[in-house]
């Protein structure tokens, strides 16, 4: 089951180029940019683990894709994101935000259903990838 | 804030077609035709800051050659693309050695609008830094550091000054090297993203290169500036006072000429700097003149004009006859 999860994620996956220029516009914004990877994409796990501090002062994509890769080669097997955030007065919030890379195979969510007190139903939604340990939850392509 | 589309509830631009007009991709030219090469440098615009360069830096004559050669052959290589010829891209790496005040960092801001122009460099700004700014202070801190410093400056010019204090002789556990080696990767694998330019004193960066004989490789210009000559100086402190809306009475541009002749005979002589110095100090002498003046009344003539007593009370004068001042002025 392929995660949608961000900005462009109901889009084919992007190529270097589209990203680069993504990235481009961010930084034309002056929205500074930060990478964060996970293995546990469950929809409410919105606290990414992060590739280093956010990139400040940047002017040129390349600066932002070299982290990516790096990111990417070290990681493998995660998601991974782009971040920008706007910091001017009033915005402060995450402008955009996309996945960068995915792994090969998405197992996808099943839901659970739970009985609780007064024949209620309380929903979860489990993802079957984290029934493996941190770290292995997703074959190395 | 400006409109940027993600804002909630502007969805005025949906219907719209958003993407711009593309750029038609341009046609490789038969074996055959010839390209104006006029018109390829209109096109680009580096007359206009290979005249500024003429214009607004004086003297400085072996390093506006090297600019301009440089600038000749990416106009080539354009041109050569546009035939299908591939050149590898130039290695553009460059070194700028020189006494303080030449110079160094001026041309350096040219040098990235100039390669800007050409399509060498995507961005063209620059990205000026010294060891501080490179170098960490324990271990595992120099390299993220470096790197920030490279990411920022990527589509530009990274300019560092005073490159010999990254590595220091006497310690060999000092984390410049590290620094260092970061750069030297950088030069090599990101030739595409940033152009690298070394700046210092003459004497100590060739110290410096021989030291890291793998730096001086990898820069394929070493570009001296030379010192200026008095006459020179002269055009420089005219031009500087310009720019501040003065000017030289006839008898202060003697005192000038006279005055450059005395500093630079005089220890820690800085250049165009140590001029620059001398107008702003000047400035000083000829507000205080004006006030402490018996005339009451004064024009834009006198406002403007940098009278020869303004210079002559210098401590430059005094100090020639024998000794040496901490801070001539």
């Amino acid at each position: 089951m392929r995660i949608t999860q961000g900005t462009f994620s109901y889009l084919p996956d992007f190529t270097d180029e589209e990203i680069t220029a993504q990235i481009q516009y961010a930084l034309d914004n002056g929205w500074p940019l930060s990478v964060e990877f996970t293995d546990d994409p469950h929809p409410r796990n919105v606290y990414w683990e992060m590739w280093g501090l956010p990139m400040f002062d940047l002017a040129d994509a390349a600066g932002v894709l070299m982290e990516v890769n790096a990111c990417r080669q070290a990681y493998p097997g995660h998601y991974v994101r782009l971040n920008a955030y706007d910091a001017t007065l009033g915005r402060q919030s995450t402008m955009l935000s996309f996945i960068v890379q995915r792994p090969p195979e998405e197992p996808g969510f099943r839901l659970d259903r739970q009985e609780s007190a007064d024949r209620r139903v309380r929903y979860t939604t489990h993802s079957y990838a984290v029934e493996r340990p941190a770290g292995e939850r997703y074959p190395r392509s | 804030m400006t409109s940027s589309g993600f804002a909630m509830g502007s969805r005025t631009h949906a219907g719209e077609p958003t993407t711009p007009p593309e750029e038609p991709e341009p046609e490789l030219l038969p074996q055959d035709a010839t390209v104006d090469l006029g018109d390829v440098r209109r096109e680009t615009g580096i007359d206009e800051v290979l005249d500024s360069l003429d214009r607004e830096l004086v003297g400085l004559t072996p390093v506006k050659e090297r600019i301009r050669e440089v600038a000749a052959l990416l106009l080539v290589d354009r041109t050569r693309a546009r035939f299908g010829i591939a050149s590898p891209r130039p290695n553009l790496h460059m070194s700028y050695t020189g006494s303080p005040g030449t110079g160094k960092t001026t041309v350096a801001i040219r040098m990235a609008d100039l390669l800007h122009r050409l399509g060498y460099l995507r961005r063209g700004h620059l990205v000026s830094v010294t060891r501080d700014d490179l170098v960490g202070q324990y271990v595992g801190h120099t390299a993220p550091k470096t790197k920030e410093v490279i990411k920022r400056a990527m589509g530009g010019v990274l300019f560092i000054d005073e490159a010999y204090y990254l590595y220091r002789q006497d310690n060999e556990r000092d984390y410049g090297q590290e620094s260092i080696e970061i750069l030297l990767q950088v030069m090599e694998n990101n030739r595409d993203d940033l152009v690298v330019i070394l700046a210092g004193y003459a004497d100590r960066m060739d110290e410096f290169f021989r030291s890291n004989p793998g730096m001086s490789s990898r820069i394929a210009h070493h570009i001296d500036f030379p010192d200026y000559a008095v006459s020179e100086l002269e055009q420089i402190g005219c031009m500087m006072a310009e720019q501040v809306g003065y000017r030289f009475s006839e008898g202060a541009e003697k005192a000038l000429h006279e005055y450059l002749v005395q500093r630079k005979r005089q220890p820690r002589f800085a250049n165009a700097r140590s001029v620059r110095n001398a107008v702003e100090r000047a400035r000083l002498r000829q507000a205080r003149r004006l006030m402490d003046g018996a005339e009451r009344e004064v024009g834009v003539a006198a406002l403007t004009t940098l009278e020869a007593e303004d210079l002559l009370a210098s401590r430059v004068f005094s100090a020639a006859s024998g000794k040496d001042t901490m801070d001539p002025g």
